[in-house]
């Protein structure tokens, strides 16, 4: 199918992108590489009045490392992300995600931001940026604000943007020393949406799991560093059952507890086993 | 900033395997409409207009991409390729699509269009990959007539003479006419 009408706007500039977001009120949207949102529209589950095309705004493409943290402009695509030669060593979690998203030719042009703001609750780079305790930065015509990633996914498809906001920025925070992190899917088909993903983390923080498909957003834990065991797993077992997982099409209420604790389970070990 | 309005006409001009091109377009027109129905490049096949089939996958400055997820206003001055462009109309084929058609890599063609124009890219990216990440990068196109195996033996062929050309396939097979 085709998208309805609707008038088009391509900013120059992330103020041009604000300011029309104001002017043209909470119908418009922003269309980054849209590889979401163009088959939202093409599909006519969505009908805005307006596109806001930041696809080619200079300076919301990029990608670079400052105060400790990965920051990824609104317009960088999934793929010069994935392919940066440093991304294993600087954000592994991401790294080994990647390969998880949809496919190449989609990477190629999704965004990262893009993945973030559309908040699929089956989505990886979501799960990413819960997982890692990552931020987002907000901003409209007159003020920018930065929130924490637990902060923002607030429901399905639903987000902590106000409509006049535009998500500039995505931070993932760089591995520290000796921090270890996996990521397993499970979906039907390689490149599906995911019936079930986790990632987990072991820092100095603690250990952190991020459970995605199940809740109606991304889901976090957070256990203290040297709980293992029966203890772990008691803890897995009843994060499972937190996440009231619902029956639907794709998979049972039972299936899908039981792959957040069998994948669960494999994240975990991954990252507290004592020899990798 | 370019504003169109929903119902204006905007001339997109843009290079098509080369050649600069132009037609005017709504905001709306999906960059596989604009190729085939405007521009007369009807090397770009449409499926399923969600980005899930791949057949109308083209390049993009270079980068494989979903025509039918892409609107032609935004790739208004860039490099577009299709499968038009991957060898002269009456000249030899290049060495992927000769890998194809030795390998037997297509039946219907439906979806060779935009399996080429993604492996064409790959490969410039991935000299070298693996079995698994072939299988991978084809993952985002369906072909419902081979199973795959010959495409996926046709793009791994085709690395391995780019790497080491002297190395040359039997000529049994490499001289097969039809």
């Amino acid at each position: 199918m085709k998208p309805a009408a609707f008038d088009y706007v391509r900013a120059e500039t992330a103020d041009e992108a604000v300011q029309q977001l104001r002017a043209l009120g909470a119908d418009a949207r922003i269309l980054a590489g849209g590889q979401s949102l163009m088959a939202v529209l093409n599909m006519r589950l969505a009908q805005p009045s307006a596109l806001i095309d930041i696809s080619r705004t200079a300076e919301l493409d990029h990608v670079r490392v400052e105060r400790g943290m990965l920051t990824v402009g609104a317009a960088a695509t999934q793929s010069s992300v994935e392919w940066r030669a440093t991304l294993a060593d600087e954000v592994p979690l991401l790294a080994q995600a990647f390969p998880l998203i949809s496919h190449f030719q989609i990477r190629n042009r999704g965004t990262v931001c893009g993945s973030v703001a559309h908040a699929d609750p089956s989505a990886e780079i979501p799960l990413v940026l819960l997982a890692l305790g990552g931020e987002v930065v907000l901003r409209n015509a007159s003020k920018r604000r930065t929130l924490a990633a637990i902060d923002f996914f607030q429901g399905m498809l639903m987000t902590a943007r106000a409509p006049d906001e535009l998500l500039e920025a995505v931070r993932f925070p760089i591995a520290t020393a000796g921090q270890r992190s996996a990521f397993i899917e499970f979906s039907a088909r390689h490149g599906d949406f995911a019936i079930v993903s986790v990632a987990a983390v072991a820092d100095a923080r603690g250990l952190r799991l991020a459970v995605g498909g199940v809740a109606d957003r991304p889901r976090l834990v957070q256990w203290p560093a040297g709980l293992r065991g029966a203890d772990l797993e008691g803890a897995l077992n009843d994060f499972a059952w937190e996440l009231e997982a619902q029956d639907d099409a794709h998979a049972s209420a039972t299936f899908r507890r039981h792959l957040v604790r069998r994948l669960g389970a494999q994240v975990l070990a991954r990252v507290t086993e004592t020899t990798p | 900033m370019k504003q169109i309005g929903r119902d204006s006409l905007h001339t997109v001009r843009l290079q098509l395997n080369g050649t600069a091109r132009s037609a005017p377009c709504t905001p709306r027109m999906l960059l596989s409409d604009f190729l085939r129905d405007s521009l007369g490049a009807t090397g770009t096949h449409v499926g399923c207009e969600h980005g899930v089939c791949g057949a109308c996958t083209v390049q993009i400055d270079g980068v494989a991409s979903r025509a039918c997820m892409t609107l032609a206003v935004q790739v208004d001055g860039r490099d577009i390729a299709t499968v038009e462009g991957l060898c002269e109309a009456d000249g030899p084929m290049s060495d992927l699509q000769e890998a194809l058609k030795r390998h037997h890599a297509l039946q219907c063609g439906f979806c060779t269009a935009g399996i080429l124009m993604s492996c064409d890219d790959y490969l410039r990216r991935r000299p070298d990959p693996s079995e698994a990440e072939v299988r991978d990068m084809l993952s985002g196109h369906l072909c419902r007539c081979t199973g795959y195996t010959p495409i996926v033996q046709a793009v791994l062929e085709t690395a391995a003479l780019r790497r080491a050309p002297t190395t040359a396939i039997p000529d049994a097979i490499s001289t097969t006419e039809d």
